[in-house]
């Protein structure tokens, strides 16, 4: 399998009053086609600024991203960015959002394509819905879904299911995890929840504390459907909770 | 039921100060200050010649024409000056200035510029409306929160559909509050306006009213009715809020 993302060498630093304010020191990594990859990190430590570097919203100071063999510059519709409070358009139906991102289709096969992806991600029913009337996981998908319309070859999420409560965000992420065995996209996942890691990535890598730099990278070899409550995911997640500060963990 | 019921105070508050004005005139028997039956006999004699009538309506078609011309302008260039950042460094200063300008003082340069015709009062009502709604628009492009531009720049639309189905949408509500604020104003203003010789209007209606023989009665009677028009013009300003383009806002 080929690298589908290069990340060489990312730097970035904010000017602030306290002077410069290092936020992501030296990062580099490699995403293999269709594969997996959490980031959790503690909070404050650059995580966002790194996946907007990834996804092209903001410049690196310093280092390259590389897709497919080519720089990337700016953001794209081949990898669309998920992030914590969502950006479906509250002036949109359901389908409207659906809809939002297709370009060069008649009128009509929108509208199909768009109702096809909302009932994958089990909002049939609620085409016509606009987002104040829907629910927050219900919304969740809805995002998924207007991502997935235009068939990205990648998915980047920041914190998706941050906003969600923990049941919700079970729910959503096995609804994710459906998908992608059946659509294969890679999928670049910021989180702070490391059982959200194991449940969904291929690998993990583990932030430091500002400024943002790998200090270590797990590999997550238990097959899908994942029993989070197993010895062996339990003894990674003591595993990276140790590499995040975490030392007794359950007390 | 309930609407009567949260109604009442205000009905009481009301009650007791046409109670106060009468008592007031019993007491002073004063000749000139009508009581409150007098302003009713009043608005039933206008009501009865027609004139209340022509007097709205010539007052409603000055504010109608002023304010649609206030739009029509104000929304574009609120857009664009929201938008195009060189648009606002240039144009903001100046409207900031001549923001606060009360349109009573433009009323000798209208009569100058307009004379004493419908063109004047249209002027200044126009010029009394069009900065509130173009601060609004700006301020709505301004505040449009960055994710929603994000997402549509992530998927690479084109111009034309991220101002259709993203900028203006997202402008609307903003928008919206900018006319019920700018036909307040024009409101406020189209009566003191048609204060300065015209011979409709309601604002002209209450100055003759007091020169033709001190019919205060009409006077106090043509106050009210401006308030109650006022009161439905922004009642109607705000039944807006629940169309479909903008309910979004308003609903969580």
């Amino acid at each position: 399998m080929h690298s589908k993302i290069e990340v060489r060498g990312l730097n970035k630093s904010y000017e602030s009053d306290q002077g410069r304010l290092v936020v992501v020191e030296d990062i580099s990594f490699t995403v293999r086609d269709g594969e997996t990859v959490a980031i959790v990190g503690p909070s404050g430590c650059g995580k966002t600024t790194l996946m907007n570097m990834i996804a092209g919203f903001v410049k690196p100071d310093a280092g390259a991203i590389v897709i497919d063999g080519k720089p990337r510059l700016k953001p794209d519709p081949k990898g669309i960015l998920i992030t914590q409070h969502g950006s479906v358009f509250p002036w949109l139906t359901v389908r409207e959002n659906l809809m939002f991102g297709l370009n060069g289709h008649a009128p009509r096969n929108k509208a199909e394509i768009a109702d096809h992806y909302a009932a994958i991600v089990g909002l049939k029913g609620f085409e016509s819905s606009y987002p104040h009337e829907l629910s927050g996981g219900m919304l969740k998908r809805a995002e998924l879904a207007r991502a997935l319309v235009v068939k990205p070859e990648v998915l980047y999420m920041d914190e998706p299911f941050s906003a969600l409560d923990a049941l919700m965000s079970l729910r959503v992420r096995n609804e994710l995890l459906r998908i992608l065995a059946e659509e294969r996209h890679t999928v670049m996942l910021i989180t702070h929840d490391v059982e959200e890691a194991i449940h969904v990535a291929d690998r993990i890598l583990v932030l430091s504390p500002r400024p943002a730099r790998i200090q270590a990278a797990f590999d997550v070899p238990f097959p899908h459907p994942r029993r989070l409550t197993s010895a062996s995911a339990q003894e990674l997640r003591v595993a990276i909770l140790r590499e995040l500060g975490v030392d007794h963990y359950g007390g | 039921m309930n609407r009567i019921k949260t109604s009442l105070p205000a009905l009481g508050v009301i009650a007791a100060l046409l109670l106060a004005w009468w008592g007031a005139i019993v007491a002073t028997q004063s000749l000139i200050f009508p009581t409150p039956w007098g302003v009713v006999t009043g608005a039933i004699e206008l009501l009865a010649n027609g004139t209340l009538w022509r007097h709205i309506a010539a007052s409603l078609l000055r504010v109608g024409t002023g304010f649609a011309l206030a739009v029509c302008i104000a929304v574009p260039l609120g857009l664009w000056m929201g938008w195009v950042r060189g648009a606002y460094l240039t144009l903001n200063p100046i409207f900031q200035m001549l923001r606060p300008i009360s349109p009573i003082a433009w009323i000798p340069i209208a009569i100058l510029w307009f004379g004493v015709g419908d063109a004047s009062p249209i002027y200044l009502i126009f010029i009394s409306s069009v900065f509130p709604m173009i601060v609004q628009t700006t301020v709505g492009v301004h505040t449009i929160d960055k994710r929603y531009l994000r997402a549509a720049e992530n998927f690479g639309v084109s111009r034309a559909t991220l101002f259709k189905q993203v900028v203006i949408p997202a402008v609307l509500p903003q928008v919206l509050v900018g006319m019920r604020i700018g036909l307040g104003v024009a409101w406020l203003v189209v009566v003191a306006a048609e204060m300065i010789a015209l011979r409709s209007g309601l604002g002209y209606m209450i100055m003759d009213s007091r020169n033709a023989g001190n019919r205060y009665d009409l006077v106090i009677a043509g106050m009210i009715i401006i308030g109650v028009i006022g009161l439905s013009l922004d009642s109607s300003m705000r039944r807006l809020e629940r169309i479909r383009w903008v309910r979004w806002r308003y609903a969580q």
